[in-house]
């Protein structure tokens, strides 16, 4: 066993290198780490002492891949604490941003990241030279993504035009209805994209996941609802934390969340989708049928599919607010600072992202909590590796190395992980 | 003749976001050509084919933050002929640096219930405190047009064309209206980087200091005139530290305002 100190970036907790320990004696798996090696960055403790406006900007830089996550749970949260709610055009065009992090995110993942494992290629580039439609197609859908964050937000990479209670400045009526057109055609390829997805083979595996996920009364979910559990849990998000706890473990700094009573849970698509299938457009339900999707997915490997019909439902929302687009009269409402404690929640790609900042009467933070989503997923992580190995013990070990590695880039855990850089050594007594 | 090697590139990754290696993969309609003209060696963010070095460009990532790290870097800078720094992290240790200000010891029972785990130092700094750097692109994010350029420029034995002007001159470039003179609102333009094409003032909002310091910036003047539109100390302070606050200019300003 290699031994080696091993560090998590404490919040954005799912970057970099991570590591994966499986020992087996006997046919039986005796241990299962996944370790994260990142040098935490500290963002909660220096949070402390900044006024609630730079916030967004800040925790932006938790996450390259999901800031847009980062500054609409910030929002939500510290706005829920001064008791003042943007709505209407605002909220629309906090969706339509969302709505591109998810599909440039998304659409980066299953074509770049996790796609070239099913085909058993070592990367998107090697797959593109026998598969170059298909890797073209997800680049564009890809850039359609970016280019609707650089309209709505400034930049794809840390969006500048976003402050608490809205935004900085409207885009025009011809720069978002110039996106209807280019979302038809994405709607129609996301609908290729998942066809093709379909098609692949996948391990015959499947766990009994605790699905945790936001619900909303009527749309599939982004900034807004309860947190909803498949075991039966229905709070509003100020309660996450009476049912929900983090601790430190000795193999990661990151701290690995667990549902009170429960234990491990999972967040992220196949979640959200479980949950909420009967939030989903017409369309990309009888696709996801179509595809041979059940309304509860049990295979972690199969999210590669439902991160397909994901796409496409954030095509046509995004397509639906481009349409009926039409510039607020202000693009944010004004802030009255007082003191307060808030929280916020919002389904970042990955899955369900927690804020909660305390605050003074000047907007000033006393107190920064944040969850990211790959941390809740860790403990799920350890328990599909476990599971999946002890089930395939007669694989070649190159073969099964390689499956692990898939089992956590299902998750989509982070950018790195995801993209091949986990180590694994499994050690057979 | 012979038939010449491809380039070899690396992507290395420290304490960061992952956004500035985003950028790259950021580059859609590039990015099949790059890959063409190139050999990607070692870029964990997108292949899990990781060969050794040596490498022709190395593109590093990050700050650093740990003595793993410390002694990492070393190495990465022995294999490479080329090593640039992308991004705020690398550049100028990033928004993480806003730990040197403070005692990380406290941090630790903020964020961690059990600090013994860990293992930290108590700055991040960047990648020229510990190796020699061949060029720094700055911004947070880099702009991945002047990504193209840099690596563009080092492949084919040129200058980058990348200049080291302030945000004021992008704005008069691209015809905004001065927010600070016109609107009052407090904007860093005038002492930071250029590289985002002054973005934030065309978004109705003073630019808060992504690309770190400009050449030669005059920041006392900046502060003085912060204070003329009626900043506190404090709110001096705050604009100069976030994601370059270790930037020496940016650090010395901050400084100077503490109480």
């Amino acid at each position: 066993m290699k031994s080696r100190t091993i560090k998590v970036d404490y919040l954005a907790r799912v970057e970099g290198e991570g590591g994966i320990l499986v020992k087996v004696k006997d046919d039986q798996v005796t241990e299962v780490k996944l370790n994260i090696f990142e040098p935490p960055r500290f963002f909660e403790a220096w949070l402390r002492g900044r006024l609630y406006k730079e916030v967004p900007d800040l925790t932006a830089r938790i996450c390259g891949i999901c800031p847009v996550a980062y500054q609409m749970s910030s929002c939500h949260a510290i706005e829920s604490a001064f008791g003042q709610k943007p709505d209407g055009m605002i909220r629309e065009l906090r969706r339509l941003l969302y709505c591109g992090e998810w599909i440039e995110s998304h659409s980066l993942h299953i074509h770049l990241l996790h796609a070239p494992d099913f085909l058993g290629y070592q990367d998107a580039l090697a797959m593109a030279k026998d598969f170059p439609k298909e890797v073209e197609r997800g680049l564009r859908i890809k850039k359609l993504g970016n280019d609707i964050m650089t309209t709505v937000g400034g930049r794809e990479i840390h969006p500048i035009n976003v402050r608490v209670g809205g935004f900085y400045k409207s885009p025009s009526k011809k720069d978002i209805r110039a996106y209807i057109e280019p979302l038809k055609k994405a709607r129609d390829e996301a609908v290729e994209t998942l066809r093709l997805m379909a098609t692949l083979k996948f391990p015959n595996f499947e766990q009994d996941y605790v699905f945790v996920s936001l619900r909303h009364p009527t749309e599939y979910p982004l900034c807004e609802g309860n947190v909803v559990s498949s075991n039966g849990l229905n709070i509003p998000v100020s309660d996450y934390e009476k049912h929900f706890q983090e601790e430190h473990i000795p193999h990661a700094n990151a701290l690995h969340s667990k549902m009170l009573g429960t234990g491990a849970y999972l967040v992220g698509p196949l979640a959200r989708y479980a949950l909420n299938y009967d939030r989903l457009t017409p369309l990309a339900q009888s696709e996801a049928k179509k595809a041979g999707l059940e309304k509860v997915v049990k295979n972690p490997f199969k999210g590669i599919v439902v991160r397909a019909v994901e796409l496409l439902w954030a095509i046509e929302e995004a397509l639906r607010i481009c349409e009926s687009y039409e510039v607020p009269e202000k693009p944010f409402i004004e802030m009255t600072p007082k003191a307060s404690m808030g929280s916020g929640m919002s389904e970042a790609p990955r899955g369900i992202l927690y804020h909660r900042y305390r605050l003074d009467e000047n907007g000033y933070v006393l107190d920064a909590k944040i969850t990211p989503p790959t941390s809740q997923n860790q403990k799920q992580m350890e328990d599909d590796l476990r599971a999946y190995v002890e089930q395939n013990l007669d694989q070649p070990h190159d073969k099964l190395t390689w499956q692990c590695e898939q089992a956590i880039r299902n998750y989509d855990p982070c950018i790195s992980c995801a993209t091949h850089a986990i180590r694994l050594d499994i050690l057979r007594d | 003749m012979a038939k010449q090697s491809k380039p070899r590139i690396a992507v290395w990754k420290f304490a960061s976001c992952d956004g500035c290696q985003l950028s790259l993969l950021d580059c859609e309609d590039e990015l099949l050509a790059v890959a063409g003209t190139v050999e990607i060696a070692n870029f964990a963010e997108a292949s899990r084919a990781m060969q050794p070095g040596p490498y022709t460009v190395s593109l590093v990532e990050g700050s650093i933050t740990t003595p793993h790290d410390a002694e990492r870097i070393h190495k990465i800078r022995r294999d490479s002929q080329v090593l640039i720094t992308i991004g705020a992290c690398a550049t100028a240790g990033g928004v993480q640096a806003l730990r040197n200000f403070k005692d990380v010891k406290d941090f630790f029972n903020t964020v961690y219930a059990s600090p013994h785990y860990i293992e930290t130092l108590a700055k991040s700094t960047p990648i020229s405190d510990h190796v020699r750097v061949d060029y720094e692109l700055r911004g947070c994010p880099i702009n991945k047009m002047q990504l193209l350029e840099v690596l563009n420029a080092f492949l084919n034995g040129r200058k980058p064309n990348i200049f080291p002007h302030s945000v004021c001159m992008e704005c008069k470039m691209r015809g905004t209206p001065c927010v600070m003179v016109a609107q009052g609102m407090p904007c860093l333009g005038p002492v930071t980087h250029a590289g985002c094409n002054a973005l934030c003032p065309s978004f109705a909002r003073g630019c808060f200091g992504c690309f770190g310091p400009k050449e030669t910036p005059n920041t006392a003047s900046m502060s003085s005139q912060f204070q003329k539109m009626g900043l506190k100390d404090d709110d001096i302070v705050r604009a100069f530290r976030s994601f370059n606050a270790c930037a020496d200019p940016f650090r010395k300003e901050s400084e100077a305002h503490e109480k």
